[in-house]
């Protein structure tokens, strides 16, 4: 299994797909980093059969709030996550992997929910405290999957 | 025998234009026959980059500037390194330029395969946007999406990871390939060069409109090679000028609907950097596979049809791929990876062939190498008055278009330039008003 973080890491709430990626890394689990730009995002995950992916994200919901959703399953609406490139986002690489047929046969999303995205800001204390909320689930999904 | 036009107004308003990298519209007015307004209207905030280089020493320039950019970090980065070099009286190894000339073919396969596969080719294809076009075309997408991996992979050997790259450094880079590295991503260019020529022959069955403005052309121009880093300014209008004279013939203006400045030659007015230019003015200096490729392919220059920018960026994949192969195959790593940069109070510019067209940046430094002054003039902005021209010379022959067809056509006559408005506000919505 591997966990993508998503985000950057100098942009306020947007960090925080990153620092769960290297909060999970730090319990012991393999973990990688990206942009959130759709062709990195794919590749990123080429070949991994079960991934977690972890970004911000802006749903109107209360900040720090984690939301989990089942990302082979269920179609993405964009404007959903926060970054993209040319308009091509965490959103787009789902569905254009789900069109072509590339996606992990096993896909958890996790998203924080995200209010202050500005430049040379760090994340809310609301947002840190969902990331340890986040990782500590990603473990216990981890262990469940891999019980050895 | 058609009626004549109303003298209401008609406006056709695109609220977010996309595709295009940043924040943007277009508001165009037409009275009856005649196109009152063109503007393209950038609101993206600006970013203050040059303001934030003062104070900063040279050696953070390469890295602060590729961060304005996260699809051509590589070109803010060679501009940035090849003008303090200048600046300080630097002149880097053969084998240093080499291994620049490499990673910059990295970020135009990146670049180049991101915008004919995924944000262009919908526009010739007839879909919204590349996810409705991979339904029907899931070849040519797959196809697209292993050469911008193939780019992002010679980017990020070189310079270290594949956005914001952080290996280049003034005098050369911190870090250099090792020949293995380098050897290992042979077998996916030989594969690049195969796609990026079929990427060709395909772009030939494409339906272009017979549109044709007259316009001038700027490029650099190397007498050995074709241009990435280094070369005159030219034109295909007589200018000829070292880049230190850019600040001389080259004006940006403000204007009150952008925040990113507009360029214009002096006396002259628009000009166009890019692809399309760059292939008119250095056609000759291609490779024997790309310029064989183009006459298959029915492209030859010159070329004035801004809607066959696409199958200019398809040439130039071709050529990105075939010097990569030919740079690795000759590749030798420096003795030292780079070379020792004295500081000194001195000023210095230079330009060099980002992916969208020509990059132009200054610096002024002191006695200490601290940056007292930056001015960093990005292609977008370059293209920005040329941009609002063609759509003034195309509206004409929509008028009998419905409005949404019309929007249409402007927008991709917009994506012709690939702007990148996130880099010129250091831009798209579209509002199209007609009266008649």
């Amino acid at each position: 299994m591997l966990v993508i973080g998503c985000g950057n890491p100098d942009c306020g709430d947007d960090a925080a797909g990153l620092l769960v990626a290297r909060r999970v890394r730090e319990l012991g689990l393999a973990a990688a980093e990206c942009s959130g730009e759709a062709t990195s995002l794919m590749a990123c995950w080429e070949g991994e059969p079960e991934v977690i992916l972890v970004d911000a994200v802006m749903t109107g919901a209360p900040v720090g709030t984690l939301q989990v959703w089942d990302g082979a399953r269920t179609p993405f609406m964009r404007g959903r996550f926060r970054c993209s490139t040319h308009g091509l986002g965490v959103a787009e690489a789902i569905e254009l992997a789900r069109a072509l047929g590339c996606l992990p046969a096993r896909l958890r999303i996790y998203g924080i929910e995200g209010r202050a995205f500005v430049p040379g800001t760090a994340p809310s204390r609301q947002v840190l405290e969902a990331v340890e909320r986040a990782a500590q689930l990603i473990l216990a999904e981890a262990a469940c999957m891999n019980p050895d | 025998m058609s009626q004549p036009r109303s003298r209401s107004a008609r406006i056709i308003k695109v609220d977010y234009l996309a595709r295009v990298e940043g924040e943007g519209a277009l508001y165009v007015k037409l009275r009856g026959e005649r196109v009152e307004d063109v503007k393209l209207k950038i609101f993206e905030p600006p970013r203050f980059f040059e303001a934030f280089l003062r104070g900063r020493h040279f050696s953070e320039a390469a890295d602060i500037t590729a961060r304005i950019c996260g699809i051509c970090p590589v070109a803010y980065q060679m501009s940035a390194v090849h003008a303090i070099e200048r600046a300080l009286g630097i002149t880097v190894t053969p084998e240093i330029r080499l291994l620049r000339r490499l990673l910059y073919c990295g970020e135009w396969i990146e670049s180049h395969a991101l915008h004919v596969y995924l944000l262009h080719a919908p526009d010739f294809l007839g879909y919204e946007d590349a996810l409705a076009m991979a339904r029907d075309h899931r070849e040519l997408v797959e196809q697209g999406l292993r050469l911008k991996k193939i780019g992002n992979r010679l980017v990020s050997v070189i310079g270290g990871r594949e956005i914001h790259p952080v290996s280049a450094c003034v005098g050369g880079f911190y870090r250099v390939p090792t020949r293995t590295e380098l050897e290992a991503l042979k077998a996916e260019l030989e594969w690049a060069l195969e796609a990026s020529l079929a990427t060709l022959r395909w772009s030939a069955g494409l339906q272009y409109p017979d549109f044709e403005p007259d316009r001038e052309f700027v490029a650099l121009r190397h007498p050995h090679e074709y241009p990435l880093n280094e070369g005159r300014l030219v034109s295909n209008r007589g200018l000829d000028i070292d880049v230190s004279e850019f600040e001389d013939r080259i004006i940006e203006q403000h204007v009150k609907h952008s925040t990113a400045l507009h360029c214009l030659l002096r006396e002259r007015g628009s000009y166009m950097v890019g692809p399309l230019a760059r292939v008119n003015l250095n056609f000759d200096q291609l490779p024997e596979v790309a310029r064989r490729a183009a006459a298959d392919a029915g492209f030859a220059v010159p070329c004035r049809n801004p809607f066959r920018s696409i199958q200019a960026r398809a040439l130039e994949l071709v050529f990105a791929c075939w010097e990569a192969l030919r740079i690795i195959g000759e590749y030798q790593p420096p003795a030292e990876a780079r070379i020792e940069a004295p500081a000194r109070a001195t000023v210095g510019c230079a330009a060099t062939e980002a992916p969208r067209g020509v990059l132009y940046h200054r610096y002024e430094l002191d006695a200490d190498g601290r940056i007292l002054a930056a001015r960093i003039v990005p292609p977008t902005s370059q293209n920005q008055r040329r941009i609002e021209e063609d759509l003034r010379e195309l509206l004409p022959r929509l008028l009998d278009e419905p409005m949404e067809r019309m929007s249409w056509r402007c927008e991709q006559a917009i994506r012709n330039y690939d702007p990148c408005i996130s880099c010129a506000t250091h831009f798209l919505r579209v509002e199209l008003e007609r009266e008649g």
